[in-house]
């Protein structure tokens, strides 16, 4: 096995990395360490995104764990309601739903440990399999933003010209309109009619509508700055010469610019993650995301909000899950922008 | 600058038509959206339904049907389906309402998104810059409607301060105006303020280093004549190209949630209503009309850009 003499020993990084601006990479570089390399000992030295990346972690991993903890904790399922039931708080006795209609609050025992809601379903179990259906549809939403905006921004961006033209009024178009205009608008009409791709057909209800529609709408926010970026790799003299070497149009494409602009799309998946997320909880709010009886923690927070002010753990619960949430991405995408390329511009709009 | 304008005009023109076909073409694909069905009522017959179709040109191929309702559009006459009223008419009404909201949340987010990313930049690194960086990152995680939906639980229900919720217009009655619109215009800004605190931090930081910045520091220049004369004023520029786009947004009905949470009965409200109804012409003229203040904005947004930076020309 080689050993590269001038690479840090693993005893004292600290002493090779100081921490002021260019001198960082001139040092780093020297020991023959790559951007992505670079970036993770930048991202390593930032606790706070860490920690907060590992919050946004430890809340994808409970969700996952929503089966078992219906199963096994609460016994029962996030559709099953109890209306009638009465549930036994460290020995009283007490109504899931009472007389007058109120559900009860958090009881912090196995059962309806953070309350039920009007129909007497367990919060808790809702909140995670709400959580699941959330965080699904925004990595579906992020994938596909990113799969479409990858390839739209390569081909207009390369092809120039008429392509370009197309492509690039088509992405205005979807811009001009307002995000929640649109998505609501989408969202409306396929929850009533479904989509149908020919081969597969998609039900109304189905999880992939608001995932689709949310993945669709942020597409030209990503498509337009990358697209920016390819125009000018493009000119670059590394694709000069691979033209010259005999590569075709694909091959320079996928294998000489994309490379390059594959940290801006990694900046830009943490900030997808959490727009797609709160779209997600916006449209379902307004009726035109998740569809009842699937729970998202939109759909809880819109359920919770008719509820204000008899039962607002039925907000605060979903509400402050979905914040966290949101805030662990963000945070973490924050420091992976400043590790990975501390001079981008990233945004996208609501 | 002619050339500019005829330029923009042009533009505008394609993108309020490719809007309208796509609106038209969203709702003409829902297969239940049958509009004889919305204007005859649930229990009307066949026959009624199929004199509607004819009364309206439903019939007609999709082409046609189209040019009808624009046609219907630009003369000021075309009916929603659901309540039969002239839809020009009902977003004059609900226009005020959102105008108010716009404007008053479109100034405080200026200001504070200038003043955060101002002191944020200034103490770069200090607890203040940190703690305002967790502050905005908040406030861009949190969703409108569950902001809106607390403050009116605090503001209103607890402490009895605000109304709670809709609209009064500033012409019959101006504190009521004020009192009613204050928590709206917090909650639509909040989002905001972390937006562009955050975009002019970093743009006064990377301003900061330049050339001519450090040519004023050794000109002996005050630090904050230096601040606001020779920094903010190009840092600026990104912010006010987003301020525009956001304004505009907001305007054509992008405040959907605000509006609804607070019940302001706007023109973003008045969206929502006709969308969940299927109801195609308002929905039609909602979405052109902000396309149109998007162009119409960002063409001032070039111009404003182009008397704060006088490198950059109006070639449009």
């Amino acid at each position: 096995m080689a050993v590269d003499p001038t690479a840090p020993s693993p005893g004292k990084p600290a002493a090779l990395e100081p921490s002021f601006g260019l001198g960082e990479g001139a040092i780093e570089g020297q020991a023959g360490v790559g951007p992505y390399q670079l970036a993770m000992r930048r991202l390593r030295r930032n606790k706070t995104a860490l920690a907060f990346g590992a919050m946004f972690v430890v809340i994808v991993v409970m969700c996952l764990c929503a089966p078992l903890y219906a199963k096994h904790v609460a016994h029962t399922t996030p559709s099953a309601n109890h209306i009638t039931d009465t549930v036994n708080v460290r020995g009283e006795t007490k109504d899931v739903v009472s007389v007058s209609g109120i559900p009860i609050g958090p009881t912090f025992t196995g059962r309806f440990l953070l309350g039920a809601d009007s129909n007497g379903r367990d919060v808790a179990v809702r909140l995670l399999y709400g959580g699941r259906n959330s965080l699904e549809i925004g990595f579906i939403a992020t994938l596909i933003s990113c799969f479409f905006a990858t390839i739209i921004s390569l081909t207009a961006g390369y092809f120039r010209g008429v392509v370009d033209g197309v492509l690039s009024r088509t992405m205005d178009l979807i811009w001009a309109y307002p995000v929640i205009l649109l998505g609501i608008a989408l969202g409306t009409a396929l929850a009533v009619g479904g989509l149908d791709f020919g081969l597969f057909t998609v039900n109304g209800t189905s999880l992939w509508i608001p995932a689709i529609i949310i993945g669709v709408v942020y597409v030209p926010y990503m498509a337009k700055p990358l697209r920016g970026q390819v125009l000018g790799l493009r000119e670059k003299e590394f694709v000069e010469a691979a033209r010259s070497q005999g590569a075709g149009n694909l091959r320079i494409m996928f294998r000489e610019i994309l490379p390059n602009i594959a940290s801006s799309v990694i900046v830009f998946i943490p900030l997808m993650i959490a727009n797609a997320i709160l779209l997600e909880a916006a449209l379902s709010f307004l009726g035109a995301g998740v569809q009842p009886p699937n729970p998202s923690w939109g759909t809880m927070i819109g359920d919770g909000i008719r509820l204000i002010p008899s039962a607002m753990h039925l907000t605060l619960i979903p509400g402050g899950m979905l914040v966290l949430a949101v805030l662990g991405i963000n945070v973490f995408g924050d420091g992976l922008r400043d590790a990975l390329d501390p001079r981008a511009e990233v945004r996208i709009e609501h | 600058m002619a050339r500019f304008l005829v330029r923009r005009l042009l533009a505008m023109v394609a993108v309020l038509f490719a809007i309208s076909v796509l609106t038209f073409l969203i709702f003409q694909a829902i297969p239940n959206g049958d509009p004889a069905v919305r204007l005859g009522g649930r229990t009307s017959t066949p026959e009624t339904r199929e004199a509607i179709r004819k009364d309206w040109g439903f019939d007609k191929p999709i082409w046609q049907q189209y040019g009808i309702t624009m046609g219907k559009i630009f003369n000021g006459t075309v009916i929603s389906y659901s309540q039969q009223v002239n839809v020009e008419d009902e977003i004059a009404r609900d226009l005020p309402a959102t105008l108010s909201l716009a404007i008053g949340a479109g100034v405080i987010w200026l200001g504070f998104g200038i003043l955060f990313g101002v002191i944020s930049a200034v103490k770069a690194g200090k607890f203040t810059d940190t703690s305002l960086t967790v502050l905005s990152l908040v406030g861009v995680s949190t969703p409108v409607f569950l902001l809106g939906a607390l403050m009116l639980w605090a503001f209103s229900y607890k402490v009895q301060i605000f109304p709670s919720g809709g609209y009064v217009p500033l012409t019959q009655d101006p504190w009521g105006w004020l009192t009613h619109l204050i928590l709206p215009w917090f909650v639509l800004s909040v989002l905001f303020i972390g937006f562009y605190s955050r975009v002019l931090r970093s743009n006064i930081l990377d301003t900061i280093n330049e050339d001519y910045v450090r040519t004023a520091r050794a000109k002996g220049l005050s630090e904050r004549r230096i601040l606001i004369h020779h920094v903010l004023r190009n840092s600026l520029i990104p912010v006010v190209s987003l301020w525009g786009l956001d304004f505009a947004a907001v305007i054509g009905g992008g405040a959907i949630l605000t509006e609804s949470v607070f019940n302001l009965q706007g023109v973003g409200q008045y969206a929502a209503n006709s969308i969940q109804q299927l109801d195609v012409p308002p929905v039609l003229v909602i979405t052109m009309f902000g396309a149109f203040f998007v162009v119409v904005l960002s063409a001032v947004v070039d111009i404003i850009y182009a008397v704060l930076d006088p490198r950059i020309r109006l070639s449009g």
